[in-house]
């Protein structure tokens, strides 16, 4: 089953483009990363998906038109946008009880059982709670609810790192099965390398890449090039090549630089690139990030 | 595929079978609670007003009954201030009522919560009707019983001063329990809930529109207009309309003003025959309609 069906779809802020007519399609039980940099159009991309922006072109989220279904789409559609915004001033039974009133899908014991394993007291409020707290929450309160599709917009953002590991070991343990599927953006890419099924990469209101993480890990491979074969490994022209103590790591695009895994294996050590890795690689220089370019090609 | 595109609308089927009212009244009823739990002034103002006027009224209005001894000046001493904390109650309640509708679409987006309220089965429509119905009906109802309640205590604070000094009870009782009873609860439905459902339309509409200063976009315009009229025709036709509206028309011009008269008649076709009602009602319509679009298309601010 397709959960997400986009043909053409198209934002424009003024002037501004948000989304360059975009196409996607992402199938029941995948867990899909939109990656991309600082005004990429990421939450455009999400907001068009959750019925929060109109837009141009076509786009079906379980088959149903999010800008003037919204209402209905939520009963099967959860999202965490960006962290902290849950009511501040309501207590954690509150928000419970709010919850168990108007969502049909809410299972109010599986909620109160992920919350007993944290510290957050029911009679809080959310005001009075740490920020990895209120994420806790607002996870606790997406996964008691059935739904076929979880949106999660930089949902770690400003957290430590074992909030953001318990959390996603939470969704991936607690939570996701097949029938679910979720779609999430973070700038923390590391934190969900291991988590993903499949990945895209938008940039400029584009996208430009859309793979499944096993067709990532066949397709893309790194290599530590020893250094007498780096006249050799140059001459097969990664697409990226930066300095690490002194050796030059490359990445290779198996599928587009003609190349196969057993000539660059002999040139050095072969691994798996980190998204973070091949998302610097692809995008760094286009934006102009300063951390792409210091580690460029040029030496 | 196939199999695939048939199981969907069988487990939307499933969910069709709950009770569409179900379906609309759960959603409206939590909402309005959520109202009261997010503001607790609609309850807590006229509550606090409603002690402090009973506190004064032991302090005073007993502590001078108390000092003469002449019984008709005991009773118009213990008497007299019914009306008074009833008109006090009310304007505690009116003005919560006022606020309240400025922040109502406004707070929503300023703390960013509206992303939360988005992500529920909860329609645009619903929110902002359970909005409205705070100063629609929440606040004049709650008022009403505040003042039956705090007017009772007083009653019963007179009939224990007054017993045994010949005077009857049931003269007392009566007159201040038809005054409360019916007249307040027809006043507060013919001029709270429907003769100023437009102001309250009105504020609604600019708290979901105005990035922020709700206080100053709902007061400007009509202002303006107002201003430009009178400069511009030298008329003063639009001030006219609001003092009209304000001052409760038709129903105003009949019950003389607060406190209310016991001897006045109730109108209610008269009041229900005068066009500005139903006018008054479409343009609360419109005004509300607008919020609604208006929400589905704001965010965070």
């Amino acid at each position: 089953m397709t959960v997400i069906e986009a043909h053409g779809l198209r934002k424009a802020f003024g002037t501004t483009v948000a989304l360059n007519n975009i196409d996607l399609r992402v199938e029941e039980g995948r867990i899909l990363g939109l990656i991309g940099p600082n005004g990429a159009g990421k939450t455009t991309a999400l907001n068009a998906i959750l019925g929060l922006t109109p837009y141009q072109g076509e786009l079906k989220v379980l088959g149903r038109d999010p800008w003037n279904e919204r209402d209905q789409l939520m009963r099967d559609v959860c999202f965490i946008a960006d962290v902290a915004v849950l009511p501040r001033w309501a207590r954690v039974s509150q928000a419970i009880a709010y919850v168990a009133g108007v969502h049909p899908r809410f299972d109010r014991a599986k909620a109160e059982g992920f919350l007993a394993k944290t510290d957050i007291r029911h009679t809080s409020r959310i005001r009075e709670l740490s920020k990895g707290m209120v994420t806790q929450l607002h996870l606790a309160l997406v996964m008691a609810i059935d739904a076929k599709l979880l949106v999660l917009d930089e949902p770690t953002l400003g957290l430590d790192i074992l909030y953001r590991k318990q959390f996603y070991d939470s969704l991936l343990n607690d939570y996701f099965d097949r029938s679910h599927t979720i779609l999430v953006t973070t700038h923390q890419v590391e934190d969900i390398q291991n988590v993903l099924t499949d990945l895209m990469f938008i940039n400029r209101g584009r996208i430009v890449l859309d793979c499944s993480m096993d067709e990532f890990e066949s397709r893309y491979v790194e290599v530590m090039v020893h250094p007498e074969h780096l006249v050799a490994a140059r001459a097969l022209k990664a697409i990226y090549e930066r300095q690490v103590l002194g050796r030059s790591i490359m990445l290779f695009d198996l599928k587009f630089d003609h190349v196969d895994r057993s000539q660059v294996a002999r040139l050095g050590d072969v691994r798996t690139p980190s998204i973070s890795e091949l998302f610097i690689a692809m995008l760094g220089d286009e934006t102009g990030n300063q951390a792409g370019q210091a580690q460029g090609v040029a030496i | 595929m196939n199999t695939q595109s048939h199981a969907m609308p069988e487990s939307f089927g499933s969910q069709g079978i709950a009770p569409a009212a179900l379906n609309l009244t759960r959603p409206m009823y939590w909402s309005v609670r959520r109202e009261l739990w997010e503001n607790r002034s609609i309850y807590i103002a006229p509550l606090a007003v409603a002690a402090v006027t009973l506190f004064g009224y032991l302090i005073a209005s007993i502590g001078y009954a108390m000092s003469t001894t002449n019984i008709a000046q005991r009773r118009a001493a213990l008497e007299e201030p019914y009306g008074f904390a009833t008109a006090l109650i009310m304007g505690a309640a009116f003005l919560v009522s006022i606020f309240y509708s400025l922040e109502a679409l406004h707070s929503e987006r300023r703390d960013r919560s509206i992303l939360f309220w988005k992500s529920l089965p909860v329609s645009d429509l619903t929110t902002v009707l359970s909005k409205a119905s705070i100063p629609l009906f929440v606040l004049p109802l709650l008022a009403f019983a505040i003042v039956v309640a705090t007017v009772s205590i007083m009653l019963v604070l007179t009939t224990l001063v007054l017993m045994g000094s010949g005077v009857s009870i049931a003269a007392l009782w009566k007159p201040a329990l038809y005054q409360m009873g019916l007249m307040l609860l027809y006043h507060l439905i013919t001029v709270h809930m429907l003769w100023y459902a437009p102001f309250y339309g009105w504020l609604l509409l600019v708290s979901a529109w105005a990035r922020r200063a709700t206080f100053l976009w709902a007061a400007l315009p009509p202002v303006a207009i107002g201003g430009i009229e009178r400069i511009a025709f030298h008329t003063s036709h639009f001030f006219d309309l609001l003092h009209y509206r304000f001052a409760g028309g038709p129903e105003a011009m009949s019950t003389s003003d607060f406190p209310l008269d016991p001897m006045m008649h109730l109108t209610p076709w008269r009041f229900l025959s005068s066009p500005g009602l139903w006018i008054g009602l479409l343009i609360t319509a419109g005004f509300l309609a607008a919020a609604v679009r208006l929400r589905r298309y704001q965010g965070p601010i």
